[in-house]
């Protein structure tokens, strides 16, 4: 069974959809129209351009090119983080503490997927790696986000609560501690309820994409499994990662809170 | 317990419009009540957080021989406490803010044993000033800074306060730095008074 193509009428017909909610939000004066167009541009050019760049990835199949390729994902995946926070930390902090944090979890949590389980031959082979890699960052992205926004936004709203907390002689992981527990919980939501509904209620991408191309179900669900897991694994990494250095740098060696250091 | 030594400290607190205030240095003896006072916005709520290391300052304080920068901040937070005038509450209950259930000066505030089962998002602004200072005794700090402690008290209850905190100063051998805009109260509590003034100038006068 080979896949259907799809000709750009069809493509055409889904962004008539989208075109039409962004009239509707538009007509209501919801707001938000310009961010919703903007967004389903930029996924129709850069997937476009994935396209072209995978088929000569996937073709040459060099280390030197999938790195690079790595590091452009990478670096993306960090400004996203950065520029979706509401407060964020100034200076340099504000896009390394999600890059890093992206970095630790989700490449080696890739690595470690790739040279221990999959094992495709070589290790790096793009066809495995890159989307690997892309599921890895993304998901990440989407936890990091979340806890940092919630653990800077609380911070800023409960910056009383946390002083006097401070000024009764708490120490300053204790006077952070609910703030910290409830940030990482709230980055680890979005894949326990993936979790929790998959094949119950939603039919993961990556199993229906492979369904879609022909692969027995049952290969499709082992490796849907995987990934699942593979995810949790890093969003909890990342997201703890993020949150522990992220509160650490909220106060300063004095055990005072400085929320001078967000903007 | 320790003399309290404050010399050449001036806060440094990030990002406040604070007219610059003159260098603040003060020695306060055991038991002695020292009473600030001056026009909102002088500063003094930010001295007092600068003495407790709640915000970036410079200069020295000590407590007897042990310099603050000796000690781990928190450490040094809990035995110079800084009460500030609103309170914060983080747990549902009074009681969970209380370390441990020694209701000896809770009663002392005009409060019946059964208080720390009230919830918090009933109790009324005077209330918490109460509770306040109690959750702040009942750590036994050996100074305390105390921010218009009795701002929104009645007479009765402020008369209260005054008697609870002079009696800990005696009892502690602790010194007390009080901020009060109230010429009655300063009077009664306190033979010296530290006048801040709008130029950000600082005088020290005998009652």
């Amino acid at each position: 069974m080979s896949v259907i193509s799809l000709s750009p009428v069809d493509l055409a017909i889904a962004a008539s959809l989208v075109l039409f909610i962004a009239l509707l939000q538009w007509r209501m004066r919801l707001g938000n129209t310009q961010s919703l167009l903007i967004a389903g541009m930029r996924t129709v050019v850069q997937l476009m351009l994935l396209g072209l760049v995978l088929k000569y990835v996937f073709a040459a199949s060099n280390l030197l090119w999938i790195a690079m390729m790595a590091t452009v994902m990478l670096l993306a995946a960090g400004r996203e983080v950065m520029v979706r926070q509401k407060r964020r930390f100034i200076g340099s902090w504000g896009f390394l503490l999600g890059t890093s944090s992206m970095f630790v979890s989700a490449f080696s949590v890739t690595l470690l997927a790739l040279l221990v389980i999959v094992q495709p031959e070589p290790w790096y082979l793009p066809q495995y790696s890159i989307p690997l890699l892309g599921m890895l960052l993304g998901n990440t992205l989407n936890g990091i986000t979340l806890g940092l926004d919630n653990l800077t936004r609380n911070a800023w709203e409960k910056s009383a609560i946390i002083d006097g907390r401070l000024a009764l002689g708490e120490t300053w992981t204790n006077a952070i501690s609910d703030i910290r527990r409830d940030s990482i919980r709230v980055g680890m939501i979005p894949i326990i309820n993936a979790m929790s509904v998959a094949g119950l209620v939603s039919l993961p991408g990556m199993m229906t994409g492979q369904i879609l191309a022909g692969t027995p179900p049952m290969e499709a669900v082992k490796y849907q499994i995987l990934i699942m897991f593979l995810i949790a694994a890093g969003t909890g990494m990342g997201t703890i990662t993020a949150i522990v250095i992220g509160c650490r740098r909220l106060f300063d060696d004095r055990e005072r809170l400085r929320l001078d250091r967000l903007r | 317990m320790s003399d309290l030594l404050i010399k050449d400290l001036r806060s440094c607190a990030p990002g406040l419009a604070v007219k610059a205030m003159e260098a603040f240095d003060l020695t306060l003896r055991g038991t002695e009540i020292v009473v600030m006072n001056g026009p909102s916005g002088s500063g003094k709520s930010l001295l007092l957080r600068a003495i407790a290391d709640l915000d970036p300052s410079s200069g020295d304080v000590w407590l007897g021989n042990e310099a603050r920068v000796s000690m781990k901040a928190h450490e040094w937070r809990k035995r110079v406490c800084y009460l500030p005038t609103e309170s914060a509450w983080w747990f549902e209950t009074v009681g969970a803010h209380f370390p441990n259930s020694d209701i000896d000066c809770l009663k002392k505030l005009g409060f019946d044993s059964d208080v720390l089962s009230w919830e918090i998002s009933r109790i009324s602004s005077g209330e918490k000033q109460r509770l306040a200072l109690a959750r702040c005794l009942i750590r036994s700090p050996e100074v305390l800074l105390l921010d218009e402690p009795t701002a929104t008290l009645d007479e009765a209850r402020t008369l209260l306060v005054e008697e609870l905190v002079a009696d800990y100063s005696k009892r502690r051998n602790a010194p007390v730095l009080w901020v009060s805009h109230n010429r009655k109260q300063m009077e009664r509590i306190s033979k010296r008074v530290i006048r801040i003034h709008a130029d950000g100038s600082i005088e020290v006068a005998q009652l």
